[in-house]
């Protein structure tokens, strides 16, 4: 892979550069100090020494709420007109929040293409950054701490400079534009980048053991431990609202005033929702908070790796920072495999 | 993302294409067999199925939700779907007035391993709405008659009234190619001339080689539980045990998430699995 270095000096230059190429959005922080993705002009606004966005990137590509389709008696269903082929640059993505989008992007692929979500990811150029961790970070346990494609460019801190990997032809354009503003990368710049690469490692205070966990999962399925977090859990879904890989929605039918017209639309859902697995007749399939509990765990631990060949869970520290009621997905792994007392 | 993924011309896989309503045969109380028609002509006559498929059923301003397709591929140009007035979606369709547009987008779902099933002896045994996917099931075996052994059905109600199916069903008792065994569990007009009594006790005089037969079951857990149990009693291998199973779906396409069970999607996966699946598969029945 091209890699060539980014002097920090020309930085703000770059940021400007890339404006040609589409609407640029990066981390920014707001005024209760949190952080969110949104439109930047210049790179002022860009919050380089942001850990984590409260929401990942899939809000650019699966909306928490969007109209599927127009619908009327006569002619059945529309699919509505397509906004603009508007280009979005999103600058700033870290290792775990690329490796998130490369799983929905594997979900909403597949035999049947969901066409709303890849009109709108097509559209988007990733340039993705490295970070330090914070304690809640333990993407090294699940192996995303490190990204070798899902991006079009790629910046690594280096100090005084930045190393950008060039990943796509995309990259290798914007990069062609700003030709100027990049060096070659020399011999001090690689011996800073593996000394920057021994000094993230050292910043990881957490580790967990995830290799083996869906058959310790299949041995713990009757575990007292699903009740304890289900007495704690509040089934509020801001876990599956903030979690990178969290896909499921919820699909409802709105109608006009003139009661003949409406929309189909759809919304993030949650699976720790009461109603998430409910059939017509009143029959819910998991109506204990226990059992929606450990059917999220079992989904992103045990199920998805059934299905798609590795666990969904990306180790941003999202859920364990964001839930209201504390509960902590390294405790719940750290008592599964009794490494610490439920 | 540059692949092909992104290209525009994919088809939206969502998009309910219109049908209409030809023909609505009322079945047991609460329960209508509907006949549709696509109103495209390319899709009325490419749309073809596999027994135990589904297709997702849109009444235009309620919403959109599963049913399984009771018809055979081997008819081509109409789909059934035996609904039981229950919730949202099937009381507004419900009350739609003869010739009324709806939406339907599939087939979906893995159906019946026909290819296995061939060259076999079948056994299905169905209880209450079980009927439903079990008929296309049956209508295809009836119509391909030549590729398998032995056919028998056996199908519990709880009384006559409440037997869907029932006038074509009982004109299968005379046919030689099929044994049809149809019983109810009460029957207090004394009209009913087939059996009274549980489908289990169907099973005490049932001459079968279970190294030769494919069960399909569907119907209610309770019924499911005992089947199951003669089965087994007739070293039926658990690969050789089918069902279908019923979860919420809101997709149909493994995306929205809902159907999911333990590891797999009942709209991917299933909705047909052996018993063997559903040993591995935490809380399917």
């Amino acid at each position: 892979m091209k890699i060539v270095k980014l002097p920090k000096k020309n930085f703000a230059e770059f940021i400007n550069r890339l404006n040609i190429f589409g609407e640029i959005h990066a981390p920014t922080q707001r005024r209760d100090g949190s952080y969110v993705f949104a439109p930047v002009r210049d790179c002022s606004e860009i919050a380089l020494d942001c850990t984590r966005t409260i929401l990942p990137l899939k809000k650019y590509f699966f909306k928490p709420l969007e109209v599927m389709f127009n619908f009327c008696a006569e002619r059945g269903y529309q699919i509505p007109h397509r906004e603009a082929d508007k280009k979005y640059i999103i600058f700033g993505v870290h290792p775990c929040d690329i490796h998130g989008l490369k799983i929905i992007d594997e979900v909403f692929g597949g035999k049947y293409i969901d066409s709303y979500y890849f009109a709108r990811r097509s559209n988007a150029i990733i340039v993705g950054i490295d970070c330090i961790p914070d304690d809640f970070c333990f993407c090294r346990s699940t192996g995303t701490d490190f990204v070798d494609t899902g991006f079009d460019l790629f910046l690594s801190d280096i100090d005084d400079s930045y190393l950008v990997r060039i990943g796509t032809s995309i990259g290798d354009d914007i990069f062609r534009a700003a030709d100027s503003l990049f060096h070659e990368v020399e011999k001090e710049d690689r011996e800073a980048y593996k000394r920057k690469s021994v000094q993230r490692r050292e910043n990881f205070q957490t580790e967990i053991q995830l290799q083996d966990l869906p058959e310790i999962m299949d041995l713990e399925y009757e575990s007292q431990l699903w009740q304890e977090i289900g007495d704690k859990c509040l089934s509020c879904g801001t876990c599956s609202m903030v979690c990178p890989t969290c896909y499921c929605y919820a699909v409802f039918d709105e109608l006009n005033l003139d009661v003949s017209s409406g929309q189909r639309k759809r919304r993030w859902d949650s699976c720790l929702f009461k109603d998430y697995a409910l059939v017509a007749g009143g029959h819910n399939f998991r109506a204990e908070r226990s059992s929606r509990v450990k059917n999220r765990y079992f989904h992103k631990q045990r199920g998805f790796v059934s299905q798609y060949g590795r666990p969904s869970c990306v180790g941003c520290g999202r859920c364990k920072a964001y839930c209201p009621a504390g509960v902590d997905i390294l405790e719940v792994v750290k008592k599964l495999r009794s490494e610490i007392r439920a | 993302m540059h692949n092909h993924q992104s290209n525009p011309e994919c088809p939206n896989p969502y998009l309910p294409h219109p049908a209409r309503i030809i023909r609505t045969l009322p079945q047991i109380s609460d329960h209508l067999l509907f006949q549709m028609k696509f109103e495209g002509k390319e899709i009325a006559k490419s749309f073809t199925y596999r027994p135990g498929q589904f297709v997702m059923l849109s009444v235009i301003g309620t919403g959109e939700a599963p049913f399984s397709i009771s018809s055979s591929p081997t008819r081509q140009g109409i789909v059934e779907l035996c609904v039981r007035r229950i919730g949202h979606v099937t009381n507004s369709l419900f009350k739609l007035p003869p010739n009324s547009l709806v939406g339907i987008r599939g087939p979906y779902g893995n159906g019946f391993p026909i290819e296995q099933l061939e060259g076999n002896n079948l056994l299905l045994v169905a209880g209450g709405l079980g009927m439903a996917p079990l008929r296309s099931l049956l209508g295809y075996a009836l119509d391909n008659r030549t590729k398998f052994k032995n056919i028998t059905l056996m199908y519990g109600a709880r009384n006559p009234d409440d037997m869907l199916f029932k006038y074509e069903l009982l004109n299968l008792l005379d046919r030689a190619d099929i044994n049809c065994l149809l019983t109810v569990d009460n029957d207090e007009s004394g009209i009913w001339k087939a059996r009274v009594g549980v489908v289990t006790e169907l099973f005490d005089n049932l001459e079968i080689d279970s190294s030769q037969t494919y069960a399909a079951i569907c119907g209610p857990d309770v019924m499911f539980r005992f089947v199951l149990k003669k089965l087994l009693e007739r070293n039926f291998s658990k690969d050789r045990i089918l069902m279908s199973l019923e979860r919420n779906m809101q997709c149909g396409v493994g995306k929205c998430g809902h159907c999911m069970i333990g590891y797999k999607y009942t709209c991917l996966n299933g909705p047909i699995f052996t018993y063997w699946d559903a040993i591995n598969l935490p809380e399917m029945i």
